[in-house]
């Protein structure tokens, strides 16, 4: 563990991280630190480096510079493998799969059993559709299937890279009620989003525009400091500070 | 490695084939029904049929495997099911090792039932085993599956990935001596021929078929297969990166 890691008991550290991806420098020059036993919030347009800084974390982003620490070890390293759950952007399932059949072969990988099974089926409510091939599914269902993989396991960190676009918003407050439970529970979770609304809901913010960090902190605290009415504007506000 | 994740792993590719009745309904009548053809295209030259019909039965699970495993792996990739799984905590080998078990088993059942076919009804004969011929075809298998696998890493799309069977399989096919025996080739082709594994998978079938005595040089023929398809599954293995650009 890094003295400043120690320091602080963070369960995410990044120092220095620089990722150039195709010829294009996405994070020239970022550190910050993650919380655990915290939903942290990923906040940004699109394009801004969540998800290379999402993927760093993981350890599945090649790095130029920098060192990225989860749990005291190397991003990426095989003792996290186990304690580190990850759900990319795309689905990144089996279509010609059910349901059942996806999520058994993770936790056979992951040495869950039946009971953890049915526990994350049901978390993200799609119990009915077990049986179903996931390539007949809605788009919405299968960012469910493909959350329900990275809770397997029970991952002491999470990184969950939008799981919550085009759900309805009855399920969207259910899964960020999970996400809290879990984080409640002591896992941590690093959850990208960008829609304003989602980021009332996090317990730190990291607000994160072409590539660099604009600001950290609690969404009382950002609030508080720039004397927005919400989020939306405390964010705009940051941002033509940040340009000044 | 571990046999938990390897056998998770060939139960799955299995269970996707499954999915996909026409494709296994392919794989198994293809064979069959070419060596049938063949055997009615050489109708005068009976000769030909019989010294070409029994390496071909070990040849056609090459090809069906490295265009099944070819697509498959590009699928694996494209999909982001590969990252996933590099993030989860398995080993390359189990994946590797879980197609390789999975292809062998629909490898074995495409090479039993055309050997059925060809020895029970189209009077093919055998000079040696038909059980020599059958572990032939399982090997020839997985030598397809690892350049399948090497290649898919070379193709951005299923088109790709599908011309890489003309362009890998069938100058194989030309040269190994199935067509025109290489010593009537030109010296450069037998060299170009020496250099390609098919050759010698072939060379080890035609000894098998034809009843020759196998001696060592049936012992370099399937030393060359079984290292050329460790090479390839190794090149390939490293083709499978968890950080990637």
């Amino acid at each position: 563990m890094t003295a400043a890691a120690a320091a602080t008991g963070a369960a995410v550290s990044i120092e220095h991280l620089r990722v150039v991806r195709g010829g294009v420098l996405v994070l020239p020059d970022l550190s910050a630190e993650i919380a655990p036993a915290r939903v942290t919030g990923l906040l940004g347009p699109s394009g801004s480096g969540k998800s290379t800084l999402m993927r760093a974390v993981v350890g599945v982003q090649r790095i130029a510079a920098g060192s990225v620490r989860v749990l005291g070890e190397e991003a990426g390293s095989p003792a996290l493998r186990r304690r580190v759950g990850y759900r990319p952007q795309a689905p990144s399932l089996y279509g010609d799969l059910t349901v059942t059949e996806n999520l058994r072969y993770f936790a056979r990988i992951l040495g869950a059993g039946a009971d953890d099974l049915a526990r994350t089926v049901s978390t993200v409510g799609l119990e009915a559709r077990a049986g179903q091939v996931v390539d007949r599914l809605s788009g919405g269902e299968r960012a469910r299937v493909s959350l329900a993989a990275v809770l397997l396991g029970k991952p002491e960190v999470l990184v969950l890279d939008e799981p919550t676009v085009g759900l309805d918003p009855v399920l969207r407050r259910d899964l960020w009620n999970t996400f809290h439970e879990l984080a409640d529970a002591g896992a941590t979770l690093l959850v990208s989003s960008h829609v304003m609304d989602e980021a009332e809901r996090c317990d730190a913010l990291v607000l994160l525009r072409e590539g660099r960090i604009v600001a950290t902190g609690a969404p009382a605290e950002l609030m508080g400091r720039t004397q927005g009415r919400d989020l939306n504007e405390a964010f705009l506000r940051l941002i033509e500070a940040a340009e000044r | 490695m571990s046999v938990r994740t390897a056998s998770a792993t060939a139960a799955r590719v299995l269970t996707q084939l499954r999915r996909d009745p026409r494709t296994v309904a392919l794989l198994l009548a293809v064979p069959v029904a070419l060596v049938t053809l063949l055997k009615y295209v050489f109708a005068g030259e009976p000769v030909v049929f019989q010294r070409i019909g029994g390496p071909l039965l070990g040849l056609f699970p090459f090809i069906s495997m490295f265009v099944v495993t070819s697509i498959t792996m590009l699928r694996e990739r494209s999909s982001g099911t590969l990252e996933r799984l590099l993030t989860l905590p398995l080993a390359k080998l189990d994946v590797l090792v879980g197609y390789g078990a999975a292809f062998a088993l629909v490898a074995a059942a495409q090479a039993a039932l055309v050997s059925a076919v060809a020895f029970g009804a189209l009077d093919l004969h055998t000079g040696g085993s038909t059980w020599t011929v059958a572990a032939l075809a399982i090997a020839n298998a997985e030598l397809g599956m690892a350049l399948g696998l090497l290649v898919s890493a070379f193709a951005r799309t299923e088109f790709q990935a599908v011309q890489f069977m003309p362009a890998l399989v069938l100058p194989q096919m030309l040269l190994c001596g199935l067509l025109v025996s290489r010593d009537r080739m030109t010296r450069a082709l037998q060299i170009a021929s020496d250099a390609l594994p098919l050759t010698y998978s072939y060379d080890a079938l035609a000894r098998v078929t034809t009843g020759l005595p196998l001696g060592p040089r049936f012992a370099l023929d399937v030393s060359v297969t079984v290292g050329a398809t460790l090479l390839a599954l190794a090149l390939g293995a490293a083709t499978l990166r968890r950080r990637t650009p």
